[in-house]
This record gives structure tokens, sequence and C-alpha cells, in this order.
């Protein structure tokens, strides 16, 4: 902790607001009913993206960074867990986890290179540098080219608790969720996450202020992409496959369209906004292509006319953060 | 056979061509949209799309119209821009107050819907375009023959380059451009239309990607997807040169066209890579770019 910590006063934000505890409580209910109304693998497979755009939201609406790259941390993450679980034999949560520590350390590489611009500049770096990681996995031996790597085991947790079931592994991947999504909350409502927010709001300021914020934005980037690779790491292991569709660009335009549907620099929002997509992906599934134009005509249309998104304007309406 | 540094001087004299191309297609997409950051301060997104558009209408017109080659590089830019205006008007133009974060956003959900439309009526195999008859053959250089589509890409593409450079650089409308680019309010209060010129900038900017659309035509297949893989790069290439001049993104896109073509023939590997990799290193040396401003 440097100096101008000492000097922030009162730490804002005592306790949890009720309307967060309501929306969390809310939360618990539909994770807890949804594998008994809708079929499993398609809410883990919300999990996974909710994880994803909160984590990306992370840096889009605390820090003002917009990153157009995090495929490549969502898509090394699902690789390097696949390669750990199908041909090192690791447990699930290890080769998770291990897929998180490669995507923190790429996210630490291209953090440190993106965090020299910012604002637009920053959004076509990530987005560039992500690209050189696609073509990197298109060529490298262990991301099976085209094929990606199939037939990942999905394993037992610990060595213990046998994955192969949808239902058991759906309490797992929600449990993998909330941890990610608590321990975002409590990065944001934090005093480095207070920091972060003055980053976004002022930037000359905090550096005034003494806030050696190239710091501050790098640990925001680390985190974010460690989430990101826990999110496609857990994705690998649910559909016991990585292919080049997790690390191409499109794969970073939906976590950016997630968290603008649900609501950018909102708590609750990046998840609402996975639902919405996966759910439209689903239901669209048989247009083919038109699903990219859907897509693309939901980006219009929430830039013009919702840029707040679903809980975004819910917040405003109530008054009170979500 | 001749050999320059252990590779056969043919294989090196040839990547070096196909890297001109490749930097004659940079240099004019990243000069659009330069042109367009310059004015709008919007980062055009839709550009690949634009670019993939002005071929596919460069092949309608071929056949569904029977207009052929040189129509298509006067219409397709023309057709093409005027989209343009249509998009600048109805939906760029509303979000200039706010974050330039949501011109990205938005130019990005437009390339999605463009990308698909086309993918939709098309498919994703390709199409094929004919080499002009004009065109056709090559030329004897004395150390290698060059195809005359690919020399004449080249030199159009620089052609056009030098113009738009000239036109804004040394003309009294590049100078209201250029005036309107740093003060806006000011120059309004000249009487100059500043929204309308805005306006035509875009429509400009796109016309640029959509000529360089028709030119790809007779090399790639027209295909949906020819330019969103292009763009990312192109994006990367305005990172390298920065976007305060015009000259230099038109010298950092040919230069990148190059180095590309010359890691073809000594590391064929890294060829897809190097154009990030030598960002990364402009990011650690000088951020602002090559010839940007901080």
């Amino acid at each position: 902790m440097d100096n101008a910590e000492t000097m922030r006063g009162v730490p804002a934000g005592i306790g949890v607001p009720g309307s967060q505890k309501l929306a969390f409580a809310a939360m618990l209910v539909l994770i807890a009913a949804g594998p008994f109304l809708l079929y499993p693998v398609f809410l883990m497979k919300v999990l996974c993206f909710a994880l994803f755009a909160s984590a990306f939201n992370l840096l889009i609406g605390f820090v003002g960074l917009l990153s157009f790259g995090h495929a490549a941390y969502f898509g090394m993450g699902s690789y390097v867990s696949a390669h750990a679980a199908k041909i090192w034999g690791f447990t699930p949560e290890l080769a998770i986890l291990s897929g998180a520590a490669v995507a923190a350390a790429l996210g630490a590489l291209f953090g440190w290179l993106a965090i020299r611009r910012s604002g637009i500049y920053f959004a076509m770096i990530t987005l560039a540098l992500a690209q050189m990681v696609f073509f990197f996995c298109v060529q490298a031996p262990f991301t099976g080219g085209e094929d990606g790597i199939q037939a990942v085991p999905r394993g037992r947790l610990l060595g213990v608790l046998d994955l192969s079931s949808d239902m058991t592994l759906y309490w797992v991947v929600a449990a993998v969720f909330l941890a990610g999504f608590l321990f975002l909350y409590r990065v944001v409502h934090s005093p480095f996450g207070q920091v972060l927010k003055a980053i976004r709001e002022n930037e000359p300021r905090a550096v005034s202020l003494g806030y050696r914020v190239d710091d501050y934005k790098l640990i925001a980037f680390v985190i974010s992409a460690a989430m990101t690779g826990i999110a496609g790491g857990t994705k690998a292991i649910v559909f016991q496959l990585a292919t080049l569709t997790d690390v191409n660009w499109p794969m970073s335009g939906e976590a950016v369209l997630m968290a603008l549907v649900g609501g950018i620099g909102t708590i609750f929002g990046p998840p609402v906004g996975a639902l919405v997509i996966i759910a439209m992906q689903n239901e669209l599934a048989q247009l083919g292509a038109w699903v990219t134009v859907v897509q693309g005509a939901v980006f219009v249309a929430c830039v013009l006319a919702f840029r707040r998104g679903i809980v975004g304007e819910l917040q405003a309406k109530l008054g009170r953060p979500l | 056979m001749d050999t320059i540094l252990g590779v056969p001087a043919v294989a090196l004299y040839g990547q070096l061509m196909l890297g001109l191309i490749n930097g004659a297609f940079y240099a004019l997409l990243s000069l659009g949209l330069a042109v367009i950051f310059g004015m709008m301060n919007v980062i055009n997104f839709t550009h690949g799309a634009q670019f993939m558009m002005g071929a596919f209408v460069a092949w309608m017109l071929l056949n569904w119209a029977g207009l052929g080659y040189w129509w298509a590089l006067i219409l397709a830019p023309l057709a093409v821009g005027a989209t343009g205006v249509v998009i600048e008007r109805l939906m760029i133009s509303r979000l200039y107050r706010l974050d330039h974060l949501y011109g990205l956003l938005l130019t990005f959900g437009l390339a999605l819907i463009i990308e698909g439309l086309f993918r939709n009526f098309f498919g994703s195999s390709g199409l094929p375009y004919r080499i002009p008859a004009e065109l056709q053959g090559a030329m004897d250089l004395g150390f290698m023959f060059l195809p005359n589509y690919r020399g004449w890409v080249i030199v159009a593409s620089a052609v056009v380059c030098l113009l738009t450079w000239f036109v804004i650089e040394r003309t009294r409308l590049g100078a209201y451009l250029r005036a309107a680019t740093e003060r806006p309010m000011l120059v309004r209060a000249f009487g100059v239309n500043v929204p309308r010129m805005i306006t035509l900038t875009y429509g400009f900017g796109v016309a640029l990607a959509a000529f360089a659309g028709v030119l790809a035509a007779p090399i790639y297949s027209v295909n949906p997807n020819m330019g969103s893989s292009l763009i990312i790069v192109v994006f990367a290439v305005v990172v390298i040169g920065g976007m305060g001049s015009i000259a230099g993104s038109i010298v950092t896109g040919f230069g990148l066209g190059v180095i590309e073509g010359l890691t073809k023939v000594f590391w064929p590997e890294a060829s897809n890579t190097v154009i990030f990799v030598i960002m990364a290193i402009v990011l650690l040396l000088r951020p602002a770019g090559l010839f940007g401003r901080a």
C-alpha cells in the first residue's frame, strides 16, 4: 500500500446496499432452481459466460478500459485447461487453475503493453494482440489446429467427486461462478476498487493524488484476464472441448455485447447480459448466419438507444446500485 | 541461380512484391481510417466490411449489370461511399457528444450486420472475379516476371494515396478540413458547414475502403470474410504509424507490407504475427506511434 491509501478518508460503501443483497438473493434462487427447470448444460454455458462478461466488465465498467481482446484469455484458459486435463491428467480444478494461471501471465504481458495507450488505441491494441494469440493457436501443435482439443475428460473433482453427470458438474460450475463473482464484487468495493473508479472518472487527478495509475490498471487487467481464464477453462471442462472459436475475435465481441446488454459498470448486468445473449443464440441457432446479423443489430440498438443496458436502466429507475 | 542471404533471388523478389501488394491495401485502408479518425475521432470498425462491400459491388456490377472492372473502380466506391453517408447521418452523428468508444462499438455492430447479411446471401466460399483483359499477362522486368495486374494494384494504390495526401495537405479544401479537425466551432463560425464536411469525410474514407476492395477483387476471392481478418492487421498498422499524419499512414502501410513479405521468405511461420510483434515493440519504444503525436 502506498501513502496515498491512508489519505482516502472514510471508506466508501459501508456495508452492502439492500438492493444488491436482494439482487444477489434472487440470483442464488435462480441458480438453485435453474437446473430443475432448464437444461443444465445450457445453464452451465450461461454461468461460464456470466463470469467471462463480469471479468470483462471489471475493465470497461470500473477502470474505463475497453478491451477488445478478451478472447485471448478465454481461449488460452480453455486450451490450457483442456490440455492439462486430457494430456497431463490433471484433476478438473487443477486444470482450470492452470488455465487461469496462463491467462493471467498473458494478461500481465499484454496489459503491460496495452496500458501505454488509452481509449480507442487501447481497444485496437488489445484486439491486435489477441489476434496474434489466435494465429499462434492456429499454428501451435498442442491446440490441435482446426480440430481443437476434443474429448476432454471431465474427471473427478479433487480426485474424488465424479463430474460425468451434468447435475453434479452444474453445482461445481455454479460454485466456480459464485466464487469468481463474489471475488470481483470484493475487488470493485475494496479501497483498490475505489482507486480504479477514480482513475475511470478522472485519471489526471488520480495521478496528481499520488496513485501509481499504471500499477492499478495493470493489476485490474491481470485480475480480469485470470477470471476470464477461469471462465474459459470451466467452459472447456463442461463442453469437453477447446477450439479456435474460443480464441477468435468474435469471442471478444461477445463479452462486449453481454456487458453492454446487461449494463456496463453494474455488478449484476454482465450475468444478465450473458443469460440474454446465450438464450438468444440458442433460440436462433437454426437460423445460421442470421445470428450474427441479430447480434450486430442488438449492438447497434444498444449503442444508439439503450446505453445503460437492462440492469443499468433498472438501477436508474430504482435509484439504487445493482 | 542467384541467391541473396541464402534465399533464391526470384523467391525474394516474389515475396517482396506480394508484400508491396499487401502494403498497398494496408496503406489504402489505414489512410481511410486515419482520415475518418482525424475528422470524427471515431475508429471505423466497419472499414473491413466496407472493403468487402467494394469487392462485392464490383462482382454484382459485372454479373448483374454487365459493367466491367473499370466501371466498378468508379461506381463501387461511389455506391459504398453513399451507404457510408447514410450510416453517418442516421447513426454515427448521434454519438459525437459521447465517449468515442461508443463509435467503435456501433461500427463493430454494423460490421457484424453487414458481414452476416453477405454471408446469408452469398455463402462463405467466395466468388471468382476475373482480371480485366487489359491487365492480363505479365511483364519481364529482367530480374523477375511481374504480373501486370499486381503492378497495377501497387501503382493505383500509390496514386490514390498521394492524391489524398495532396488534397488534404496542399489544397484549400484540405485546409478547411484540417482546420475543422482542430477547432470545429471556430470553423463553423466562419460559415463552413462542418457537419456536412464530416459526413462527406466519412463517405470519402469509406469510398477509399471500397476502392481497395475493388482492387482486391481479382486477387483474392470475393468473400464475406475478406475484410474482417484484414482490418485487425490494419488496426495494428494504425497503432504502429499513429494516426496523426496522413503521409505517415501511407508510409507505414507500404513499409509493413514489405516487412511482412520479407518475413515470409526468412521465417514463414512468423509472417502472420510479425506486424503484431512490431506493434508491441513500437509500443515499448514510442507509444504514440512512429508518426503520432502523444
